[in-house]
């Protein structure tokens, strides 16, 4: 056994590619492995008459991607992504900015888990608690009824792109439950950025002259920038390619997801289920470059 | 005369229940090089910190050139820090963090990049404008927190400890530079520092602390040859103190006293010390040789150790390690000696 650990010790590269082999299988085979086939399939393209997959290449099964009804997908997936987003961001800040800044080390834990607390629990439950409060008779209308605001509901339902015949079948529904179940893939990453900022800086900032706000534009925002961009990475791709919520609470217009779903399923159009999937892939190589343009990794 | 630059009244400040300033008065005056020497957790760097701003005093008033400003927030108040982790902004550029304050008065940008020149200039950093902190070395990085806080002018410059993180050298070297750039600017310092040396090389004057109260207060030579309490003493240099019986038979008094081991000379018994010296019988039991110096611990025949240092004038290692398990007779200057309370 020792003369094992003197062999090893005086080898470190064995050691570390035994550690590392099963891990890099791993990520060569299954993980780019998949992402390769996906990309060859994507090339192919389906025969119309037989419904069999011609392994040919062609450019075909992407210029089918053009035409209006799924260019209309990408837009409608992506502009929920983005506003998905921008209002989890806006939500979480605040949050993020008092568990790392403000909160107790003991309040700071039982808000930590409070925030991961829904992701103990089933994601397909989550969605269904959101059509439950959301529907006709749910919670939400059952209040705005007591309230005697049924106009104001009625009247953000009428507005087309965002409304729909209930709550729980509405863009604005969906937005809402996506907003929800991703938050904590938001507040995590925001509120880890924000610890690491050494509270010396914003010290040193107000020794400065700064006023707290001045503070906060100058140092504390620009330094958890970072984390808001981690964190938009996981809202903004996570909404991309869920299929479960457009289902359960949107209306009948496809989202990413659904196509990918229904294409590869009944459809048995596999090339076209795969040129979808690399849409989102492209969105979110250009939403990094666009980041790093920003300078959002500028601090890391 | 003018007002003290900074005057503390009666100020305490406790954390619970632990008091970590404990009514300190003080003064401090205008374009005076300051130490706070202590050992961690003797209050020092909580004062330096009240007098920023960053912290407010339990019970107690701050002066700042006679405004009473211990309800200031820090950004209103005319004293600027250079922190221990320097605590450069890291996403800005040297010349962005030096600017810093005067981007904040919403000085124009001409007038900012000249003024950044000039510190830059001062620091001797000329050319590192563009570079980010994270391309610096730390000697760089604690010039340029320098000058990013004496870029506003401030009424006090407060240094949190600024050379602790430098290795010996470049300490050494910034200590000359510190002082000299203070002299050119003319601006009161305040420096917390835990390291003997380097307060009595650099203040004007200075106070010792020690469990959130100061011990004394006066120039670096005063502190030294004068400790007021057995607690400097010790601190301070390293130092012999005396006290009781073996006290009363060597001064007459059974008063402690202090006396620095480079003060004692350490001679055979056959002379005879003069009246104006206190002496000493006694046996060397160790003997260090330290190149430079030797040191020797003796064993006093009433009781009691004595470290006494040599210079290496004439002797060698050879000749030093012979006086062990010699009697000896220890003398010194009557005027050497402190009477230490406490």
């Amino acid at each position: 056994m020792n003369r094992l650990s003197g062999y090893f010790f005086q080898r470190q590269k064995l050691v570390t590619l035994l550690l590392l082999s099963l891990p890099m299988i791993y990520m060569l085979v299954v993980y780019l492995g998949s992402l390769v086939s996906l990309l060859i399939n994507s090339f192919y393209y389906l025969e119309e008459f037989t419904g069999l997959v011609v392994k040919e290449f062609t450019l075909g099964t992407y210029a089918q991607l053009l035409k209006p009804t799924n260019l209309g997908i990408f837009r409608r997936t992506a502009g929920m992504a983005l506003a998905v987003t921008v209002m989890d961001a806006i939500i979480a800040f605040p949050l993020a900015y008092y568990i790392a800044k403000f909160a107790s080390p003991r309040l700071r834990t039982y808000l930590y888990i409070a925030v991961t607390l829904p992701l103990w629990s089933s994601y397909l439950v989550r969605v269904y608690a959101w059509k439950l409060i959301l529907s006709k008779e749910g919670i939400v209308s059952w209040f705005v009824d007591l309230f005697h605001m049924n106009f104001a509901l009625d009247w953000v339902l009428s507005i087309p792109g965002v409304g729909g015949s209930s709550l729980s079948l509405s863009p604005l529904g969906m937005f809402i439950a996506f907003c929800y179940i991703w938050l904590p893939y938001m507040i995590v990453p925001i509120q880890t950025a924000l610890e690491r900022v050494p509270r010396s800086l914003i010290e040193a900032s107000s020794d400065l002259g700064a006023t707290p706000s001045q503070t906060f534009r100058n140092v504390i925002l620009p330094l958890a920038f970072p984390g808001v961009v981690a964190g938009s990475i996981f809202t903004f791709s996570l909404t991309m390619g869920d299929f479960i919520v457009p289902q359960s609470l949107g209306t009948s217009r496809f989202f990413i997801g659904q196509a990918v779903y229904s294409y590869q399923g009944t459809a048995g159009n596999i090339p076209l289920a795969a040129a979808f999937t690399m849409g989102p892939v492209v969105i979110m190589i250009v939403y990094l470059l666009i980041a790093r343009k920003l300078g959002a990794f500028d601090a890391l | 005369m003018t007002k003290p630059a900074i005057r503390f009244e009666k100020v305490s400040r406790h954390f619970g229940d632990v008091i970590a300033v404990d009514a300190v008065d003080l003064e401090i005056q205008d374009g005076e090089f300051f130490s706070m020497l202590g050992p961690s957790g003797s209050g020092k760097t909580t004062c330096l910190r009240m007098i920023a701003g960053f912290d407010r005093p339990t019970l107690g008033q701050i002066f700042l050139y006679g405004q009473e400003v211990s309800s200031l927030p820090p950004f209103e108040r005319d004293v600027n820090t250079v922190f221990q982790d320097y605590a450069l902004f890291p996403h800005m550029t040297v010349g962005d963090n030096i600017a810093y304050g005067l981007m904040i008065k919403k000085v124009a940008k001409p007038e900012r990049m000249k003024c950044v020149d000039d510190m830059l200039d001062l620091v001797q950093l000329k050319g590192y404008a563009d570079r980010k902190p994270s391309q610096l070395s730390g000697g760089q990085r604690q010039r340029v927190a320098l000058a990013r806080a004496l870029i506003n002018h401030p009424k006090v410059l407060l240094l949190d400890e600024p050379l602790g993180a430098l290795d010996l050298k470049l300490r050494q070297q910034m200590q000359v530079e510190l002082k000299s750039i203070q002299k050119r600017v003319g601006i009161t310092f305040i420096f917390v520092t835990h390291d003997q040396e380097e307060a009595l090389t650099m203040s004007d004057r200075m106070a010792v602390f020690n469990q959130g109260r100061i011990e004394q207060v006066g120039t670096p030579s005063e502190v030294y040859e004068k400790p007021a309490t057995s607690f400097v003493a010790g601190f301070v240099g390293t130092s012999n103190l005396i006290s009781g019986d073996v006290a009363k038979r060597i001064t007459g008094s059974d008063k402690t006293f202090s006396i620095r081991p480079e003060k004692i000379y350490l001679g055979s018994r056959s002379d005879a010390p003069s009246e104006k010296m206190y002496s000493a019988n006694g046996t060397v039991r160790d003997v260090i040789y330290l190149g430079l110096y030797t040191r020797y611990l003796v064993n006093l025949d009433d009781g009691g150790d004595l470290v006494v240092i040599e210079q290496n004038l004439k002797t060698t290692s050879m000749d030093v390690l012979k006086t062990r398990d010699q009697k000896v007779c220890l003398s010194w200057d009557k005027e050497h000696i402190s009477r230490v309370g406490g």
